[in-house]
């Protein structure tokens, strides 16, 4: 293909990319501030799942998607409660922990859903009020004009819907909290060598939940974005191993916030490229089957653990109770 | 000195546990403004009130007792494995190559080298994980989650390419000879004068998953590998001190686990679908999980919680046709709520019960 | 002396630390008991004593980790509680832990500054660290690269990182917890160095230690504590450690054992030059040489962490080492394929691991499934290769619990549900009746009742009896007296001497295990 047809396709990935990588951005940066702080936790993909049929079910309702957003975080939090009160508090197996909230997502999202709207679990199509809208950044229309550049700033970093920039903002956010703040540093220690923390005399447990808390509102941003704006309504599994991608991206990090950033971006690209390009060429010789692409995150997080890639050292404290040393 | 009676530990907590479960998932039922009473019985009787029913309920209770003694397997050695779901669809994989490379002439000839076809794709599966974890260190919750989503890719790969069956459009393969028919309950059972359902999938694989349990029970509690499992995963500094090899149980202990997932795909495969699709595992792998915890990880218990979550299951099914207005779904919620309450919040039931104990003895 | 001159002498002399009556127990073991002690502002005081003599929980309830069930705490002359750790930091106390609390991938700025941050952003707070850290660096000869990694930090240079965390805090009194095991001798020449420093300053320090050499050298005062109480408070000018050492380990009546005089036979167990180095990377054994024969028993005397628990660990195959050890006069492998439990077992060395709960029993198995525990495959135990012999198993176990008087007798109980003493007499009926060629033991009877000990003590003198070599390591100086036909005291990973038990006694063996040399004796 000539180089203007490349050049649109290109430009059409991109945008693609952008927009699928917002919900592993969210999950990813909301599984970050838990492990950080040493809490395991597999279940975003239920909180995730649980805030996305919130905030549409709210939305549709009220007719305002601010109330949505509200109620998928609020949900998403309650979720991240349960998971903390369940490792702090009771200190019980992270694991099998997120393992319960994964399932109970997945059940009362459709048993919830489908009382209040007897549609089997999807909630009605929302309509454009009760959606986000593409914003147009200033000057996106007059600057299209300008070879190469104009195209990529009025399509691909122009026109998108809020939350894509709001998740944009929350990596530097993230990167800054924990590196440049008191905060940061206390939840890293935290998740580092909670002793190190409790011989200094602050509270390692409240730590710990502020970080599940955390983990809960990016969780509920995260499904929020899934059902309003990546979708228009909720339906049964919509976060289709989303959290898990996010948890694998994590790894590939090495728990960063802007290498997380990078690997969400990665991912999201993997994903466009099987959405856009079903079937690729490698040089005639043979088809790059869609479902490696898809496999490719999964397999490259193993990669990365089995540290052929250097070493992926998680929070060293990471997925233990803390009981003071005897 | 212990704290409680053994039977307190072992019967008291998770019923204690499994009622808290059903009350709080009789709360979402009332929530919703259904009866969670009626609901139960609806439940219960679309589980036990038929040979139908009766015949489902065993059907996934065989897939539970296998993917369960897995996750029991493995959790003997301290190894917590999470990817029943792939290293069944795996083993189906291994089947399947089994059975559509001869015409069989008969199910007993068929069925035993499935099992080995199964056994060894679904113990290589969880082998890999299992080997990175003991050189390399790699949590192996992490990288059994991810296997189950490569296997999801693999069984994609090959049920649309490979092993795709050319007459149709559906990703699955040729339907399996005949001679490679598993016999139902149905079958099994007319000859002996009982009239069993005939659309119940359940098969002879129930009597495979109950080998399978006493074939569990025989190898950690009579042979001195199940012997060396059981003490590494309860002591790592005691398995060093006795010379037990922990790469050894490791891999050994995890292989077995996966081959154990595995038996699930000849219920499934071979002895429902007789065609190998990509999503017939559909859960069971997850609650494997569940099915341990609530079994304490022994046999005779998993073979228990198994028959209750197959009952749920089914019963669940037979909710969509009576009260419509909840969703099968529930019996997510109730598995999930069972998973929290049995296993992640443990210590919020053993608390209170420890203390009660410990002033009854105080009192007597 | 005028009169007001001497009562503003003693209105500043109210003692830095006072502690009234401090009691603590956990269950039934009083690991304090009624103590009190003073420490002078400006003064180095030190507190001696052996394993378990309490001065580790008497610390720990000084800095807020354990609250006391009985006394009071006085700081600077004021009735202080110290619920917490911020409370003791409040009331100006610091201390350096045995095992660093620092974290490991942070630099040293920001372990100096974690949890006295300076308000919400780091980056003032990190200034005014460097600042503060720079000034104290000059002032106490503690200098470290503020912008290091701590996991890329000598053992030396974390300490003091430990130290600087403590006077950040505006510590006025620094409490040192055994500080000198990880450094090597010039290290903890320059940490004295430092200690002086700080007191010249007016800090107030205490120093926990088993090692006489350093009570000598730094402290001003010296109390000793025994068994959880404070049985002595001196002046160190006015002391020697002769007198520390009998203190420290106490005249006590022996509980004797009728045995008769040994008669040794050929080496059974031979080790030239072993050297064990931990996955810290610190030397724990020394190059050290010795020899067991067989019909005797060589007892190793020494403090808790001195290289005896890593002896045994490579005896027992699960260290490690370099260096040569014959058994029977054949080498055994130190690193490779045959390194490992099974191996030595198959070369006739059995083993009673000084930890009994957590590496040589599995206290949720029954006992007979202990009873069994390392030689699972033996074939006697099988009845065939796939299958145990349980039944087999059982009576031998109910043969064993009667031959070695273990209460109650019931095979089918959990090895936790046994009294300390019973698990121990498990362990050893288990060890022994391997009729092994040489038995290692280690804290036969730790947490073991009296009635337990002499039948324990019996048995381990019976096997030598039957020509058996026996290596015996115990932090008890009577068992060790007691028991032993030779004395091995190890030091900070080398031997300091061999004794003949008859011609040595607590006093001259407390000498030794704290690291000073002696005159006289075997040599």
């Amino acid at each position: 293909m000539d180089t203007a047809n490349f050049f649109l396709q290109a430009l059409l990935t991109a945008d693609m990319t952008i927009r699928v990588s917002v919900v592993l951005i969210f999950a990813c940066l909301a599984g970050l501030f838990s492990e950080r702080a040493g809490i395991f936790d597999i279940g975003l993909e239920g909180k995730m799942l649980i805030s996305a049929f919130f905030t549409a079910a709210v939305s549709y309702q009220t007719g305002y998607i601010w109330y949505g957003v509200a109620a998928g975080i609020a949900a998403s939090m309650v979720f991240a409660l349960i998971h903390g009160v369940a490792s702090i508090t009771f200190r019980g197996n992270q694991l099998i922990s997120g393992v319960a909230i994964n399932f109970l997502a997945s059940g009362l999202t459709v048993v919830i859903g489908h009382a209040w709207f007897k549609k089997g679990g999807l909630t009605p199509p929302l309509s454009d009020a009760e959606r986000f809208h593409e914003i147009t950044l200033p000057f996106a229309d007059a600057l299209r004009d300008v070879p190469i550049l104009g195209p990529i700033y009025a399509d691909v970093i122009s026109g998108h819907k809020l939350l894509v920039y709001v998740a944009m903002l929350i990596v530097p956010l993230t990167w800054w909290l924990l590196y440049r703040t008191r905060f940061g540093l206390r939840l890293r220690a935290v998740g580092e060598n909670p002793a190190s923390v409790d011989t200094a005399g602050v509270s390692v447990v409240r730590y710990r939940y502020a970080a599940v808390l955390i983990a809960g509102v990016l969780c509920g941003l995260g499904g929020a974005y899934l059902s309003t704006s990546q979708g228009a309504a909720f339906g049964k599994e919509m976060t289709a191993g989303r959290g898990f991608i996010a948890l694998a991206a994590l790894i590939f990090a090495k728990w960063r916030p802007w290498y997380a950033l990078m690997a969400c971006l990665l991912f999201g690209f993997l994903e466009a490229i099987s959405n856009l390009f079903p079937n690729i060429n490698v040089f005639g010789l043979f088809e790059i089957p869609v479902q490696f692409t898809q496999a490719l995150p999964y397999i490259l997080t193993v990669v990365i653990l089995a540290g052929f890639v250097g070493k992926a050292i998680p929070p060293r404290a990471g997925g233990e109770p803390y009981v003071k040393e005897r | 000195m212990d704290k409680m009676p053994r039977w307190a530990d072992v019967v008291l907590i998770p019923l204690i546990s499994l009622f808290l479960a059903f009350v709080a998932s009789g709360l979402v039922v009332l929530a919703i403004g259904e009866n969670p009473i009626q609901a139960i019985t609806v439940m219960v009787k679309g589980a036990l009130g038929s040979t139908s029913g009766l015949g489902y309920t065993l059907y996934y209770a065989t897939n539970y007792m296998f993917t369960g003694l897995a996750v029991a397997v493995a959790f003997h050695a301290r190894m917590f494995n999470i990817g029943g779901e792939g290293q069944a669809a795996i083993a189906g994989v291994g089947a399947t190559l089994v059975i559509l490379a001869f015409d069989w002439p008969h199910w007993a000839l068929a069925l035993p080298f499935a099992i080995l076809g199964a056994a060894v794709f679904g113990g290589f599966w969880a082998a890999v994980p299992a080997y990175l974890q003991a050189k390399r260190g790699s949590h192996i919750v992490i990288t059994t989650i991810m296997f189950n989503f490569i296997a999801a890719a693999v069984m994609g790969f090959l049920l649309n390419g490979v092993l795709k069956n050319p007459n149709t459009q559906n990703a699955e393969t040729v339907k399996f000879p005949a001679g490679a028919h598993l016999p139902t309950a149905h079958e099994f059972l007319a000859p002996l004068g009982i009239d069993f359902s005939k659309s119940a999938p359940l098969n002879i694989s129930f009597l495979l998953a109950l080998l399978c349990a006493f074939l569990v029970w025989f190898l950690l509690w009579r042979t001195r590998l199940g012997y060396s499992i059981r003490a590494f995963g309860q002591s790592e500094k005691g398995a060093k001190y006795a010379g037990i090899s922990a790469f050894k149980i490791i891999m050994i202990s995890m292989f077995i686990s996966g081959a154990l997932a595995g038996m699930l795909s000849i219920n499934v495969v071979m002895g429902e679908q007789e065609r190998l699709i990509k999503e017939f595992v559909e859960g069971a792998g997850f609650v494997g999980i569940a099915v341990a915890l609530m079994g304490r990880n022994h046999p005779v218990g998993i073979i228990l919680a198994s028959i209750l979550f197959g009952m749920l299951t089914q019963g669940g099914f037979e909710l969509l046709w009576e009260m419509p207005n909840i969703s099968k779904e529930v019996v997510l919620v109730i598995q999930g709520m069972i998973i929290l309450f049995t296993g992640a919040l443990d210590y919020m039931v053993r608390g209170p019960v420890e203390k009660l104990f410990l002033r009854m003895k105080k009192g007597a | 002396m005028s009169n007001t001159q001497s009562m503003e002498r003693q209105e500043t002399a109210a003692p830095a630390i006072e502690l009234v009556g401090i009691s603590k127990a956990f269950g039934p073991v009083q690991a304090n008991k009624d103590i009190s002690l003073s420490v002078a502002r400006g003064s180095i005081h030190g507190i001696v004593g052996e394993n378990g003599a309490g001065k580790s929980t008497l610390m720990s309830i000084l800095y807020g980790f354990y609250k006391a069930d009985a006394g009071e705490i006085y700081i600077g002359g004021k009735k202080t509680p110290i619920p917490d750790s911020s409370a003791a930091i409040a009331a100006g106390i610091g201390m350096v832990h045995q095992h660093f609390k620092l974290v490991e991938n942070f630099t040293v700025l920001e372990n100096v500054i974690l949890g006295m941050e300076d308000g919400p952003m780091l980056r003032p707070s990190l200034a005014k660290a460097r600042k503060l850290l720079q000034r104290l660096a000059d002032e106490y000869e503690l200098s470290v690269d503020p912008d290091a990694l701590v996991e890329n930090l000598s053992v030396g240079h974390q300490q003091r990182v430990e130290i600087l965390k403590a006077l950040y805090r505006k510590a006025d009194i620094l409490i040192l917890d055994e500080p000198t095991g990880v450094l090597t001798p010039a290290e903890a020449d320059h940490l004295f160095r430092i200690l002086q420093g700080l007191k010249e300053q007016g800090k107030t320090i205490i120093l926990i230690t088993h090692k006489l050499r350093e009570i000598m050298e730094i402290t001003d005062t010296v109390s000793v504590m025994r068994r959880g109480e404070m049985t002595a408070t001196v002046k160190t000018a006015d002391t020697s450690p002769e007198q520390l050492a009998e203190l420290m380990v106490g005249r006590k009546v022996l509980l004797e054992i009728d045995k008769k005089p040994a008669t040794p036979g050929a080496d059974i167990l031979e080790i030239k030059n072993l050297e064990v180095t931990d996955e810290k990377g610190v030397k724990r054994v020394k190059d050290i040489s010795l020899e067991v024969r067989a019909g005797e028993i060589l007892g190793i005397a020494g403090v808790s962490g001195n290289g005896q628990t890593e002896l045994l660990e490579v005896l027992g195959g699960y260290m490690p080492a370099s260096g040569t050890i014959l058994i029977n006069g054949t080498e055994i492998d130190l690193t490779g394929k045959h390194s490992d439990g099974q191996s030595r077992r198959a070369r006739g060395i059995a083993h009673v691991p000084e930890d009994r709960q957590a590496e040589g029993l599995i206290m949720d198995f029954a006992a007979w499934e202990n009873m069994i525990f390392g030689y699972q495959n033996d074939p006697a135990y099988n009845k065939n290769a796939l299958m145990m012999d349980n039944t087999a198993i059982r009576k031998e176990t109910a043969a064993k619990m009667e031959r070695f008087d273990v209460r109650p007798p019931i095979p089918s109980l959990q090895a936790k549900n046994f009294s300390g003493g019973n698990q121990q007499k498990i362990v050893l009926a288990r060890e022994i009746e391997r009729n092994p060629d040489l038995l290692l033991v280690g804290q036969p009877t730790r947490g073991v009742d009296i009635g337990a000990i002499e039948f324990i003590h019996k048995r381990i003198v019976e096997l030598r009896d039957e020509g058996k070599a026996i290596l015996l390591v115990s932090v008890e100086l009577e068992e060790i007296l007691s028991l032993s036909d030779r004395i091995l005291v190890m030091f900070d990973g080398h031997i300091m001497g061999e004794r003949d038990p008859d011609k040595t006694d607590e006093k001259e063996l407390g000498m030794l295990m704290a690291g000073m040399e002696t005159n006289g004796g075997e040599h």
